[in-house]
């Protein structure tokens, strides 16, 4: 009981090679857009790493590079199979080829559609990672002096001018760093020894933020310092307030900007996955058809094509008995009752011999 | 004597009308891009147009949108030419309209060369068109509750950022005026009555700076107020601290954007004259070559094609007589009205 079973005219199945072919040319360019999202999300990416704290982000990217790459060449070597399949007598050059390759693509269509989840199941992942890249930036934001991080208070800048945040959460989170460095500060000055030492940890802590987290729509000029005190400032009302900083956090902005590629990304990759799979579904058909043939022995008839030959429960069967077979000839066995090598080599001398006269 | 005359046998044409076809497709692309470019143009300018006070010109964008869309028509029927030119049949049709055409052409190249000088004079009119529109910028900036500036802060802020500068020729420009509302200053403080009354014209100055001329690279945190006081923040002298604030002024900025814009483009234009002028000798020969065959029934004759029937001397000597014969024409008819005027 074959699993979708079809059969084809000579003609249908040239048109079916024909029709292959192009699928598979089609399938190289999907394989270069494909190498293409990948290249554009490692690079979107590394623009912002440093306020990552672990890489693993980059394996989706990885893995979308390497499966174009891989397209290319799988749907490369595909047209030329198709192209060559139309003929019977060419047909016979690829004959041992086709099987291995068809499992093969069968592999790599499963790697696809793993990539295009795992662009969908970031979110969590990224989530964690920013919280935690974000709170180091923030603590090592005044280190410019120190090799490593002197670029990061550049990159926290231009994120929170770029993308209109300010700090983790909210802008509070730079009032419980130390954001200004001591080389910056006037130890002489008592104001300053004097929040030093009300400070447990003997950080300089203030009310203010940085001039990056300052609101281009504010009507006002932006006020950095004393941000908690209003009335340190002439008519700093609600309104005032609400408008002078930007008010989100830049764990939430970053997320929702990545969760945006990562799913429009994901969505052209199951598109492509889906595809790879009817370009896979249509090549294991042509090489059932052209088999049959073969078998048949009159390269004009018509032919069963099917992707699998017995139902599915069946062929899980026989395959896990080809594993176990494997596994048992590559066994030093001691014991001569058991006589298997010895039969299934008579097995496959005689269905050779079969094949032969059908093919002439 | 005809000027650069070329013998042409069977092969050569089909292979000129070939090369030609492909270069007047070629053309139409690059008529496409002229078209785009000026778009793009148009679209850069009215980004910025608050920051040349909604005054600047667009003559330049309409005229590379008005040249595209001639290119593309032209090269296309030029190419429609070469393919039809093959066939004696189709190539009749066209025949007397080739003169027409080519002058059109010479026209359009007259039209181009026009349109990349502009291209590269009228940067002076954008420069002046910045420094008047920053330095109202720059006085309106404290404007927004003012409809029709309330958005000259948020227009200039972000300009400052993108474009990484301050102020008009450097951040001293902020020093000459009032850049804070009097909404935002408490009239009752002292301080504040003082330096209004300090100054002439009753304006609040300082030597601060918005935060948008902040430089991010700057290994402190960003120094806007009192930047002339070397004593007011700690290990600080402004002649040395070169990483504070921007130092290049908005206008030099903004001009050198818009300077390598429109140098590309005029480059481009030049490009595309040349590319209308091999376009037009090579229209001139194919269809001097296919008029010229000895036997017009046998496709494969030889033939001869040139660029000028005389040489150059003599086509011009022409010209000019003809040009007088014309105005002759034109006072002669002029004259003859007069007379029959005169006497009815």
């Amino acid at each position: 009981m074959a699993v979708g079973k079809v059969t084809f005219t000579k003609a249908e199945r040239e048109k079916l090679a024909e029709v292959l072919w192009l699928l598979n040319w089609i399938s190289v360019v999907a394989g270069m857009i494909l190498f293409g999202l990948g290249l554009f999300l490692k690079i979107e990416i590394q623009k912002w790493q440093e306020v990552m704290s672990d890489q693993e982000i980059l394996y989706a990217p990885h893995i979308l590079i390497t499966m174009g790459l891989a397209a290319c060449g799988i749907n490369f070597l595909g047209g030329k199979i198709c192209l060559d399949c139309a003929d019977t007598n060419k047909f016979l050059h690829w004959k041992l080829v086709m099987m291995p390759y068809i499992i093969c693509t069968f592999f790599f269509t499963s790697c696809v559609l793993a990539g295009a989840l795992m662009c969908y199941s970031i979110r969590s992942q990224l989530e964690e990672s920013l919280f935690l890249g974000l709170r180091n930036a923030m603590r090592y934001y005044k280190d410019t002096d120190t090799p490593g991080r002197c670029y990061l208070k550049r990159t926290l800048d231009l994120l929170q001018i770029q993308f209109h945040c300010c700090g983790n959460t909210g802008y509070r989170d730079w009032f419980q760093v130390q954001w200004i460095s001591d080389r910056y500060l006037d130890m002489t000055s008592s104001a300053v020894v004097d929040r030093l030492r009300s400070n447990v940890q003997g950080k300089y802590l203030v009310d203010s933020v940085p001039f990056s987290c300052c609101s281009t729509l504010s009507p006002r000029p932006c006020i950095q310092q004393q941000i908690s005190n209003s009335s340190a400032h002439f008519s700093f009302d609600q309104q005032s307030q609400q408008l002078n900083l930007w008010k989100r956090g830049c764990r939430q902005t970053l997320l929702d900007h990545y969760t945006s590629i990562m799913q429009s990304v994901g969505l052209i990759v199951l598109l492509i996955w889906l595809f790879e799979l009817l370009v896979l579904t249509g090549v294991r058909y042509l090489q059932t058809a052209m088999e049959n043939v073969l078998r048949l022995g009159d390269p004009d008839s018509e032919s069963d094509g099917w992707i699998l030959e017995n139902s599915l429960a069946e062929t899980a069967h026989s395959n896990f008995n080809i594993i176990k077979n494997l596994g048992k000839c590559y066994q030093v066995d001691d014991d001569l009752n058991i006589n298997i090598p010895a039969a299934t080599a008579q097995q496959e001398v005689p269905s050779q011999q079969n094949q032969i006269p059908a093919a002439s | 004597m005809p000027f650069m005359p070329v013998k042409f046998n069977l092969p050569k044409r089909v292979k000129l009308a070939q090369g030609l076809w492909m270069l007047y497709w070629f053309s139409v692309i690059v008529g496409i891009l002229i078209f785009s470019l000026g778009i793009f143009f148009k679209i850069e300018l009215r980004k910025r147009s608050e920051m040349m006070d909604n005054n600047e010109s667009h003559l330049v964008p309409n005229l590379l949108i008005l040249m595209g869309m001639l290119a593309c028509g032209i090269n296309t029927f030029g190419g429609k030419v070469c393919h039809d030119c093959l066939d004696p049949i189709k190539f009749t049709k066209w025949k007397p309209m080739l003169k027409m055409y080519l002058l059109l052409c010479c026209g359009f190249s007259m039209l181009l060369l026009l349109t990349a000088l502009l291209c590269i004079l009228m940067q002076f009119a954008v420069y002046l068109t910045l420094a008047e529109g920053l330095k109202n910028g720059i006085k309106f900036y404290k404007d927004t509750d003012t409809p029709g500036r309330c958005f000259m802060k948020r227009a200039l802020d972000l300009t400052q950022i993108e474009f990484r500068c301050c102020g008009n020729n450097n951040f001293r420009d902020w020093f000459e005026v009032q850049w804070i509302s009097n909404r935002y200053l408490d009239m009752s403080n002292d301080e504040v009555k003082d330096r209004v009354l300090s100054n002439v014209e009753g304006k609040y100055l300082m030597d601060s700076v918005p935060f948008s001329c902040c430089n991010p690279g700057s290994s402190r945190p960003c120094i806007q107020h009192h930047l002339t006081n070397n004593s007011a923040h700690y290990d600080y002298d402004l002649r040395t601290e070169e990483l504070n604030i921007w130092m290049r002024g908005c206008r030099e900025a903004l001009f050198s954007y818009y300077s390598s814009m429109m140098n590309s483009i005029g480059a481009l234009v030049f490009a595309t004259i040349i590319l209308e002028l091999a376009d037009m000798a090579g229209l001139k020969y194919l269809s001097t070559a296919l008029e010229t065959m000895v036997d017009p029934e046998n496709p494969e004759c030889e033939s001869k094609g040139w660029l000028l029937e005389k040489g150059i001397k003599e086509t011009f000597t022409e010209l000019l007589a003809k040009l007088k014969m014309l105005g002759k024409k034109t006072n002669q008819v002029e004259e003859g009205r007069d007379a029959t005027v005169d006497t009815t």
